[in-house]
């Protein structure tokens, strides 16, 4: 009996269901895509690292869901607390009928039983059908070989799924059994007589507040852009952060008092048609929705950052590596350890001998498998400290940046070195004077601060020789090969100076012997299986190279991009699902309304359009904001990742509006509809 | 006299063939311009039918109806929305204002969906507030007001438009007797010296003693008729009552 009762609420209230099965089955079948992306990942033909970029993209992706199933945990709950809200009156009349508290809450279990049911199922076909879609991404992402197209169903994910589905249905069951023990009698009747009071807010201290908090707002927006620089340490991120939150909110809060006073003095537009009723309908909701919109302005703004940012984060990392890895490979160990350096015998004595005969005693033919190579050592001595070649600086900077090692040993490279390897990378040469010194460096914060000294003419000394900077600025260049810049400043000086200072690190950059990728993937073999040697154990060489720094980064870009994707998505489906619940709770009041302008003779066409633009500035008021956030917190993004091209950062652009466009666009369509349906006269 | 109304055998039947229920049962009358009509009857009688019916919210089963010479029965769609907004006024039992909207704006309503220049707007409602008297409520919301001042407000919002005709649905019916008598007195007002054709519903032998003419319904039947002429009010409330007990039945109960 209990169970049909349930069956038939469903059927009674699917139009308020709507939106609540639209978003479950959203959820069910994107958790199920993102967590299947493991089963497809197996089948791919990839490089032995790229399967260790993946695993750790696996590892991360669930660790997200647990982060993911949080946040429509508390979306599944908020939007029942909607539908329970609506339906008071219907749990008044089973009480009032002597249907005890116990088996109403049975409905309700049945209840959400059946949609808990219907929702998983029919989430998970779809995301069985999208997640070969996903699959295809997933190879080009890797730029794995497909061989054949294969239907992938994976089973683990479907579970997990269920698991984590099942959980937040048991909290639903037990949120709804808590919330009908608790409920009274005379509060169920009542719950519709609310007469809400509509306070004005006064318009000077409206415009007083809107003008603080825009300015505070313009702060934190400069503080992530113009004043970047001061931005040195993580927490300090939390500052603009705190202040864009709360002028977010003050915003909200000022605007909906002012527009409507703005409007309201225009009595042309506000006295025309529909408009006074359109506006008062907005302020009346605006007053106690301005928390929540909020918080969805947040999260759109940072779906909309994380979007932008993990689309274009993999083709712009790739692209970075043409010139930041120009040779096949590069070999570096320490040199001239010291004995109580704590490394074994062994170690300490390969560190004096050069990086070629080191590969000598591994058994690896450098003259058969290597080409273009270039050998050479950096050098560095404690007594020329990051302090002492600041000069005069280092009192302004240590105070602005007071975290930095001022004692780590600065690194030095001979002229004719450095000169040798600029040609093989492309790089600008050095031409220095017998009493001159260059610095070549490409992390973006450290060549401002030095040249802060460069600019100053600081002398260094080293062995008695003294040196002034030949340009006021660093060159640009860089003698590991890495995949970011992070070339904090290396020192060029002439050859001769460096003949007593101790050598700091022996390095051979080289290029492979071999016309095509399976010749230079065959050498890489040779070379990862050194490890095997009997003499590995008594070096610490390490080798990078080409092919690994190139998996390396296409791994880990596409690794930002699926947990880009993932969060992205669901922040988007939970902020619009909160709007469109919001909206269509509103309904039953807004049906009387509808239908008393309808008796005094109002056009259908124009009650739909008033309708369609209330919902429309709902949709819209949070999403301008969040992109006037987005603008500076790309901008912000694109410095902290220092990989954005301009043409990148357009592509995922456009790729974010139009997922945004799909998703939110959608759920306005959705509740417009819906609230259409609610409005019309039966 | 003018003949603003004319109901013309019309039937409104419920239900299916095997259970008809004949809400209306086959009424006709007519209204002349500057006339205060009550329609009386207990409830279930099928007076708010009729006055659906009149009001195009609710379509009769046969017969037709006439205002100012247009068949009403016979539009359809956006004209019926017209007919509505610019040759009715609506007046119902529970004001049905916008609790978003303050008094002014209530009443602005019903002019800016007729499209009235928003310089007219603001005179015409400073006239039709004084003589509702409902001046000092005019930027206050219906929760800060009381439900005599409400109704007056939906007069105001009923009458701005110039309509042909006024239709209240139980006007007093939410009114303690103290603010149904001003209202009442309102009306009266509006009809003798601004002569607003008025149709009032009502159970209420009281409310129904302030028109010039009380059509009685029962069973969906007109019953009696009674005309106030040079009758005083008390007059014309006692020959009212005289009725109301010749119909028995749940009416007098509701006084």
């Amino acid at each position: 009996m209990l169970f049909k009762l349930s069956l038939k609420n469903i059927a009674r209230s699917i139009k308020d269901y709507t939106i609540y099965f639209f978003t479950l089955i959203l959820g069910v079948a994107i958790f199920y895509i993102f967590n299947a992306i493991e089963s497809q990942t197996v089948m791919m033909k990839v490089s032995a690292s790229t399967y260790e970029i993946i695993d750790l993209m696996n590892s991360m992706l669930s660790g997200v869901s647990v982060f993911v199933a949080f946040i429509l945990g508390f979306l599944i709950i908020y939007a029942n607390r909607f539908l329970m809200k609506r339906r008071n009156k219907e749990f008044g009349i089973y009480l009032t009928l002597g249907m005890s508290k116990r088996k109403i809450s049975l409905i309700l279990f049945f209840e959400t039983l059946i949609v808990g049911c219907i929702s998983l199922v029919v989430g998970l076909v779809i995301g069985t059908v999208l997640s070969q879609v996903m699959s295809l991404l997933v190879a080009n992402m890797f730029e794995a070989k497909m061989t054949e197209f294969e239907f992938v169903f994976s089973s683990s994910a479907c579970v997990k799924t269920l698991i984590y589905f099942s959980v937040m249905y048991i909290l639903v069951m037990i949120f709804n059994t808590y919330n009908v023990s608790r409920c009274k009698l005379i509060d169920l009747f009542n719950a519709n007589k609310k007469s809400e009071k509509i306070k004005m807010k006064n318009p000077w201290i409206c415009i007083i507040i809107f003008i603080i908090s825009t300015c505070i707002l313009g702060y934190a927006y400069w503080c992530v852009t113009g004043g970047i620089t001061e931005l040195q340490t993580a927490d300090k991120i939390l500052i603009p952060i705190a202040l864009g939150t709360i002028s977010t909110f003050f915003i909200f809060w000022s605007l909906s008092g002012l527009l409507l006073k703005i409007f309201m003095s225009i009595k042309n537009i506000y006295y025309k048609g529909l408009n006074s009723f359109t506006l008062r309908q907005f302020s009346s909701k605006i007053n106690t929705t301005v928390f929540s919109m909020t918080i969805i302005c947040l999260m759109l703004f940072f779906t909309i950052c994380v979007l932008s940012s993990a689309i274009s984060i993999r083709n712009s990392m790739t692209s970075n590596l043409e010139t930041m890895v120009p040779a096949d490979i590069q070999l570096d160990k320490k040199m001239d350890l010291p004995t109580d350096s704590g490394y074994s015998e062994g170690i300490i004595a390969d560190s004096k001998i050069s990086v070629s005969e080191t590969l000598n005693k591994l058994g690896f033919n450098i003259d058969k498998y290597f080409k273009d190579i270039i050998e050479f050592n950096l050098y560095a001595s404690n007594d020329i400290l990051v302090r002492d070649t600041l000069g005069d600086s280092y009192r302004q900077i240590e105070k602005q940046f007071p975290y930095l090692d001022y004692d780590a040993a600065e690194t030095f490279i001979k002229m004719s070195d450095y000169n040798k390897l600029a040609k093989l990378y492309g790089l600008d040469k050095v031409h220095l004077n017998s009493n001159e010194y260059a610095v070549v460096a490409d992390f973006d914060s450290w060549i401002n601060i030095r040249n802060e000294s460069l600019q100053r003419k600081t002398p260094i000394t080293i062995n008695g020789i003294t040196l002034t900077p030949k340009y006021d600025e660093c060159m640009n260049g860089f003698v590991y090969m890495t995949s970011s810049h992070i070339n904090t400043g290396i020192f060029v000086v002439p050859d001769d100076i460096l003949n007593n200072m101790p050598r700091e690190s022996g390095i051979l950059v080289a290029n492979y012997k071999a016309n095509t990728d399976e010749e230079k993937q065959k050498i890489e073999n040779i070379i990862i299986n050194l490890d095997n040697s009997s003499y590995a154990p008594n070096t610490d060489i390490e080798a990078s190279t080409k092919i690994s720094l190139y998996e390396g980064s296409i791994g880990l870009g596409a690794m930002i991009t699926f947990i880009g994707l993932y969060l992205g998505i669901i922040f988007l489906i939970a902020s619009a699902a909160i709007l469109a619940l919001k909206e269509l709770s509103e309904s039953t009041d807004n049906k009387e309304r509808f239908s008393m302008l309808r008796k005094i003779g109002t056009d259908e066409q124009v009650l739909n359009k008033a309708l369609f633009r209330q919902i429309g500035i709902f949709f819209m008021f949070p999403l301008i904001l969040a992109i006037i956030h987005s603008i500076f917190g790309i901008k912000f993004c694109a410095y902290l990742l220092e990989t954005f091209g301009k043409d990148e950062l357009i592509k995922s652009i456009i790729v974010t509006a139009g997922v945004i466009v799909f998703i939110y666009g959608g759920y306005f369509l959705i509740t417009y509809l819906c609230s259409k349906n609610i409005i019309k006269e039966k | 006299m003018e003949n603003i109304l004319k109901i013309n055998k019309v039937e409104k039947y419920y239900g299916s063939r095997s259970s008809l229920t004949k809400a209306i049962d086959n009424i006709s009358f007519e209204v002349n311009k500057g006339e205060f009509v009550a329609i009386m009857g207990a409830s279930g009688s099928g007076k708010t039918t009729l006055l659906n019916c009149i009001s195009t919210i609710d379509k009769v089963t046969s017969g037709h109806i006439f205002v100012d010479g247009e068949d009403i029965t016979k539009l359809r769609g956006n004209n019926l929305n017209k007919f509505r907004r610019e040759e009715l006024g609506f007046i119902f039992q529970d004001f049905n204002l916008l609790d978003t909207l303050t008094a002014y704006e209530n009443i602005v309503l019903a002019l800016s969906i007729q499209n009235v220049k928003a310089s007219e707007i603001d005179r015409r409602i400073n006239k039709v507030a004084k003589e509702l008297d409902i001046k000092d409520v005019l930027k206050k919301y219906p929760y800060q007001m009381s439900g005599g001042q409400k109704q007056r407000v939906a007069s105001a919002r009923a009458i701005i438009t110039n309509p042909k005709l006024v239709l209240a649905d139980e006007p007093t019916g939410a009114l303690d007797s103290k603010s149904a008598k001003m209202l009442l007195e309102r009306f009266d007002y509006l009809n003798k010296e601004l002569d607003a054709t008025i149709l009032m519903v009502t159970h209420d032998a009281f409310t129904a003693s302030y028109a010039t003419r009380v059509i009685f319904i029962k069973d969906g039947k007109i019953f009696n008729e009674l005309h106030k002429g040079a009758d005083s009010r008390k007059e014309f409330f006692d020959k009212i009552i005289d009725v109301v007990t010749l119909l028995g039945g749940d009416l007098n109960d509701a006084l």
